[in-house]
């Protein structure tokens, strides 16, 4: 079923799409990532041009966050006070982002600063994770029951002042770290057109020691205001958010976000950071690959004319 | 804004092959065109999936037919012009990167030409570069400074992008015409057009040289939902990201009620 795209100007099959939304979807509620890592580089594989790629999966990441939200808060796992203070740090990174995304593509080779993050970032974090993951599964499986993990083994988060109770998290931090980590995410994700989940989980875990359980529902609450806050921007200054690619992509994403919620409550903790470890080292080899191999067509159109 | 500007880019459309072609002042062709559009107007709703524009027409002449030398014609259809860039990547220090690039000021978003015969063998270069007919003539005018040393191979490579997903096009042979006096041409829209006003032509032939030509306008828009939405985005965008935002909010609470409802029987 061919369905006329009114903003992104091209006809596409609908049923790709809410599958494509699906899968993510599913991502987003198993993992707590956003999933715009997986969904803006789809988009561009099936035509739609690559700045309404950006803007509208931001719209999509809104209604999977804010369904795997609702599902999270029922289940008693989201900080939100650590939310909060994450999303200050969020809009303040992310509005820098978007300044920093413009200086970059007035120096040009911004598509390859954008690339050269999604595979140093997707790498880094993924390698790190699945070794530690590993780690703590083979550990578990050894001695039986599930020791705790060891925290506030970054000892620098209690020495610094404006220090905040997380109760949630059973942690008693400085907010300084915890802003700081919102706005490097929101940075990175303003740069690289992402909601930044897939550095916030992991973050979360290793510098700021929450536990895996509360992890989830906070990065999903947070990424459901940034990527609100980065939609309505994209709308207002580029008129790049096609809200019927959206719809679609949004009735695959909430079943998907539900489905994968379910399915993560029975999953255990380190099993589930092997499995997003994986898929993160996946897309990272993909793009990687790109860099490296020779492409088939070494010529590309871009729409308007680049200063 | 876009539609204010139309008409204007409608009429500057069909002044610049005018102007070229008023320079010689020719006496009235012995053979005209008479040809008519099976519609003028194209709408885009959200089932489009591309659309048959069916070009007709006879040639009307006071004299009998000419002997000799056979009689060919070309249809052409232009869709609105865009500015593009075209980049080429390079491998620099093990990577694959952007390395040159060629803005183009005025290519045209669709281009198709129907002829009777393979065009090499009906036009002359001369004729080709005096009316714009083949593909690579389509291309107007390169936009900024020029960075590279030679242009050629990006514009060889856009054409080429675009014949692949259609949006270029040359039809050799499939022009009918019947006892040198009635033709019909089909040409298919393809279902990811740009709104606007695209421009036929049609070109009548007789030993290399256009002896007349037609135009013709097709107006391409969008209509019902795909209208109001384009115009929203446009004029109201902060309204019409709120509502995008609702949209998503409203559907995230709607899938999360469902699947507590289906998990509580």
């Amino acid at each position: 079923m061919q369905i006329y795209l009114p903003i992104a100007e091209v006809a596409v099959n609908a049923l790709t799409l809410i599958g494509l939304g699906g899968i993510v979807g599913l991502m987003s509620g198993l993992f707590g990532v956003g999933g715009g890592f997986l969904i803006t580089p789809l988009l561009f594989f099936i035509g739609i041009p690559p700045a309404i790629a950006v803007a509208t999966g931001a719209n999509q990441v809104v209604a999977s966050s804010f369904s795997g939200v609702l599902a999270h808060v029922k289940r008693k796992t989201v900080d939100f006070r650590m939310g909060w203070v994450l999303l200050a740090g969020g809009l303040v990174g992310s509005s820098a982002g978007v300044l920093l995304f413009n200086l970059l593509s007035r120096l040009g080779q911004v598509d390859l600063v954008v690339q050269l993050c999604y595979v140093v970032f997707l790498g880094l974090i993924g390698a790190m994770m699945l070794q530690e993951s590993l780690r703590a599964l083979h550990r578990a499986r050894r001695s039986g029951p599930i020791k705790p993990m060891r925290r506030h083994q970054h000892g620098w988060v209690h020495k610094w002042p404006l220090k905040m109770k997380f109760r949630a998290s059973g942690l008693y931090i400085s907010s300084i770290p915890v802003l700081l980590v919102g706005a490097a995410v929101g940075v990175l994700g303003a740069l690289m057109g992402v909601g930044g989940g897939f550095i916030m989980v992991p973050a979360m875990i290793y510098l700021l020691g929450m536990p895996t359980k509360v992890v989830i529902g906070t990065s999903l609450f947070q990424i459901t205001f940034l990527s609100a806050y980065t939609t309505l921007m994209h709308a207002v200054s580029s008129n790049t958010v096609d809200v019927m690619l959206a719809v679609l992509l949004i009735v695959g994403g909430v079943t998907g976000a539900q489905i994968g919620t379910h399915l993560g409550a029975r999953l255990r903790a380190e099993q589930l950071r092997i499995l997003l470890a994986l898929l993160v080292l996946a897309v990272c080899g993909r793009l990687a690959l790109d860099l490296f191999l020779r492409p088939d067509e070494l010529y590309s159109i871009t729409p308007g004319i680049l200063r | 804004m876009r539609r204010a500007f139309a008409p204007l880019l409608a009429l500057m459309l069909l002044a610049l092959p005018l102007a070229a072609q008023q320079a010689p002042a020719p006496a009235p062709p012995s053979e005209q065109i008479v040809a008519g559009l099976s519609r003028d107007d194209v709408d885009i709703t959200t089932s489009f999936d591309g659309s048959e524009i069916i070009i007709y027409g006879a040639i009307k002449r006071e004299t009998r037919i000419p002997q000799g030398h056979p009689l060919d014609v070309i249809v052409a259809v232009e869709g609105p012009a865009q500015t593009l860039t075209v980049r080429h990547k390079e491998r620099r220090l093990g990577i694959w990167i952007n390395t040159g690039r060629v803005s183009i000021g005025s290519a045209p978003s669709f281009y198709a030409v129907a002829t009777t015969r393979p065009l090499h063998l009906i036009l002359p270069p001369a004729e080709d570069q005096r009316y714009r007919v083949s593909i690579p003539l389509a291309m107007r005018a390169f936009a900024g400074p020029m960075e590279v040393e030679d242009a050629v191979p990006y514009t060889a490579a856009l054409i080429r992008l675009r014949q692949a997903n259609g949006l270029y096009r040359q039809d050799d042979g499939t022009v009918r015409l019947a006892e040198q006096t009635l033709f019909r041409a089909d040409v298919r829209l393809p279902a990811n057009l740009v709104e606007g006003f695209y421009s036929t032509r049609i070109f009548l032939l007789r030993d290399g040289q256009v002896i007349d030509t037609f135009r013709a306008p097709i107006e391409v828009r969008k209509v019902g939902l795909e209208r109001w939405l384009y115009r929203l985005a446009l004029e109201q965008p902060f309204i019409y990201g709120i509502m995008s935002l609702a949209i998503a909010v409203a559907a995230g609470w709607a899938a999360s009620a469902a699947f507590r409802l289906v998990k509580r029987p």
